[in-house]
């Protein structure tokens, strides 16, 4: 039975709709993601489901039970907030007491659950500072020791990581996954990072507008995004979108590259889709391009090759990405270090036509 | 929008010497006039009250030769004794005591009740908003701006409507109400500045509205409190329109009273004792200033809690 369902959600401010028919669901136990930029509409979301806010229309069950009109503190749930909005005046302990103490939670049973929120998350040295003794890690950790101890059906996470340095993050991040492996619990976790919700989910939703875009696994959402935009939100450095056609070469399907200068790159295609003539917008990801090692080029099936002149070399240690233009366009490969071009070089470039996704230049819509 | 850490401790001012510009010569030169300006005008400040502390140990016959202004060739403290207790006012021979009494039970309670409300107030139409909720605030500070006097007459009509006419209730009554618009801005305006963030995870906690205000509300207040009190306490102590307008005889509260006292005189004018006992109804107010004014300042320029 799925712990959390969305269905059919709308959410109006005044005129403006800022969630549009969203249908969600999670599995009992299941971490999903809300991924989307700011203002896409994944905070209220969240809001919603802890009745923070209202919805316009819809409907949200919680654990088999509609919560539509139920009160944040009825709806079993903890949220652990960007700010993580610990309580100044009161000690680590208190933070993680209060809700107990706001629900007349029996002091021993208060005493024990802190004992054993506090070693899982290993605050127990920290129980008696006041939040603002503690770093920012630690600060992250009470916020989730106050979410974890209520043992709620729900989890809600909005953008727990952002205040944290680059290094933190990542270790943080790594703790939360190892904490979802411990207590299972379902979690609903929003983020603008990209990197966040793939490494943490077992599903990815991404929102752009207020609209649900996809909804899938992490994996699935990276190699077969839904839309234009789900291919360019989720990868960094972005996946590379070039305008081409489909071609017959030679009676097998291939794609044309739209080129402003001399000549046209002719790539294969390995899987035959649309018809011949369609105009379509060929999504490459950077790491899809790389150097022909000797074999020459598009030697294996589904490869061709890109002829570009190298404009920008960024070394970032495990990879290099590199800038490039063919045919008045610009794109980005991510090179081993070992091949690192020079700037203003003509690099022959091997692609991967078999990860190639092809887009709808109209509907913006994934070709299958 | 940084982690909800308490309140923002305040760095210290980064120490910079505005006169730290060329040489020591100079630097000395421009510390004294700057020194000797400042000197300048506090002592034009402090005159009017030097001259009458000094009046309230002087004999009357040394004042009479002398005038006004002169030092004491006399010490005496017998006129703060007869200011205190002994002097006629009001037809009423027992000093300005009684009347000090009066301000204390008319300033009191109604610093203490108009506190409570603007705090309450200021928690509602910050954290707990709804439709209209910064309409009504806009009214509310529009008594911000309402002279007194506009005011007497529906008080009068009220305090008879209430039997409250020449009672320090009544006065008590007025100034809860008066205080109100300047106590829910300050209070709102300081409330403001707590985290949304922190008010919905007391909420998800199970936390109600006083709970949240008792809990977390109120132990962030102190700073702001401090000011609504000091604030409140020296204007309701002062105030002199509502105390001679409202009451009268013994009821009056020491404004007022200090008032009849210079005015009820039929021969030589009493200038000792009559310094003494304007000292005396300035004493409360200056104290709470002395004691407080730290904070105040504090409160005042702190304002918010990241």
């Amino acid at each position: 039975m799925p712990s959390l369902v969305i269905r059919d959600l709308y959410k109006r401010f005044g005129n403006v709709e800022v969630l549009r028919n969203i249908n969600l669901e999670a599995e009992a136990g299941e971490f999903i993601a809300l991924v989307g930029p700011s203002g896409c509409g994944k905070s209220t979301l969240l809001a919603i489901l802890a009745g923070l806010e209202t919805v316009s229309s819809g409907q949200i069950e919680i654990g088999g039970r509609v919560v539509n009109d139920v009160a944040p503190k009825d709806r079993d749930i903890a949220m652990v907030f960007q700010s993580y909005a610990l309580y100044p005046t009161m000690s680590v302990r208190e933070n993680i007491t209060f809700g107990m103490e706001s629900r007349h939670v029996p002091k021993a049973e208060q005493d024990a659950a802190v004992a054993r929120v506090s070693s899982l998350l290993q605050i127990d040295k920290l129980l008696a500072r006041r939040p603002a003794q503690l770093s920012g890690g630690q600060r992250q950790r009470v916020a989730m020791g106050r979410a974890l101890v209520r043992d709620p059906a729900l989890f809600l996470f909005d953008e727990p990581l952002s205040n944290l340095d680059a290094k933190l993050r990542v270790e943080m991040r790594t703790e939360i996954k190892k904490l979802h492996q411990r207590v299972a619990k379902t979690t609903v976790y929003v983020t603008h990072d990209q990197v966040e919700a793939m490494t943490l989910a077992a599903r990815v939703a991404v929102l752009h507008q207020g609209v649900l875009q996809q909804y899938a696994r992490p994996r699935e959402v990276y190699d077969r995004p839904a839309n234009l935009f789900v291919a360019g939100f989720m990868g960094s450095p972005s996946m590379n979108f070039m305008p081409a056609a489909l071609v017959d070469d030679g009676g097998r399907p291939a794609i044309a590259l739209e080129a402003a200068g001399n000549g046209r790159t002719l790539l294969p295609l390995p899987r035959g889709i649309a018809a011949r003539g369609t105009k379509v917008l060929l999504g490459i990801r950077p790491e899809h391009l790389s150097r022909p090692n000797g074999d020459g080029h598009g030697a294996r099936p589904g490869w061709g090759t890109i002829d570009a002149q190298v404009e920008v070399v960024e070394p970032t240690g495990a990879e290099t990405m590199v800038v490039l233009r063919a045919g008045g366009r610009e794109f980005t490969a991510r090179l081993e270090p070992d091949d690192s071009p020079v700037v203003g070089e003509t690099l022959r470039l091997a692609v991967d036509m078999n990860k190639a996704c092809l887009f709808d230049p109209e509907s913006e819509r994934l070709l299958q | 929008m940084k982690a909800a850490g308490g309140i923002a401790a305040i760095p210290d001012a980064v120490a910079f010497d505005p006169l730290a510009t060329g040489g020591a010569w100079r630097r000395r030169r421009s510390m004294a006039v700057v020194y000797l300006l400042l000197t300048a005008f506090a002592a034009y400040y402090l005159l009017p009250l030097g001259v009458i502390v000094l009046n309230s140990f002087r004999d009357l016959g040394e004042i009479a030769r002398g005038g006004l202004i002169g030092l004491p060739h006399s010490f005496s403290l017998d006129h703060w004794a007869k200011a205190w207790n002994s002097f006629c006012v009001n037809g009423l021979c027992k000093g300005v005591e009684p009347f000090f009494y009066n301000s204390l039970k008319m300033a009191i309670p109604a610093t203490i009740i108009s506190t409570a409300i603007g705090a309450v107030n200021g928690y509602i139409l910050s954290a707990w908003r709804f439709k209209g909720s910064e309409l009504l605030f806009g009214f509310i500070t529009l008594g911000v701006f309402l002279p007194g006097q506009m005011v007497l007459l529906p008080w009068a009509y009220t305090l008879g409507l209430l039997g409250l006419t020449n009672t320090v209730w009544g006065l008590v009554l007025i100034h809860c109400v008066q205080g109100l618009a300047f106590t829910t801005l300050f209070c709102r305006n300081y409330y403001v500045n707590i985290p949304d963030a922190l008010i919905k995870a007391a909420r998800i906690d199970g936390a109600g509205f006083w709970r949240i205000f008792r809990r977390i509300v109120l132990p962030l207040s102190p700073p702001i409190l401090i000011v609504t009190v000091i604030w409140q306490f020296t204007g309701i102590w002062n105030e002199f329109l509502f105390g001679v307008v409202f009451s009268s005889g013994e009821r009056q509260p020491i404004t007022a009273a200090l008032i009849a006292l210079t005015a009820g005189q039929t021969n030589v004018r009493q200038y000792n004792v009559e310094s003494a006992a304007v000292l005396i109804g300035a004493l409360p107010p200056l104290l709470i200033y002395l004691f407080g004014g730290r904070y105040f300042m504090r409160g005042l320029t702190q304002g918010a809690i990241k």
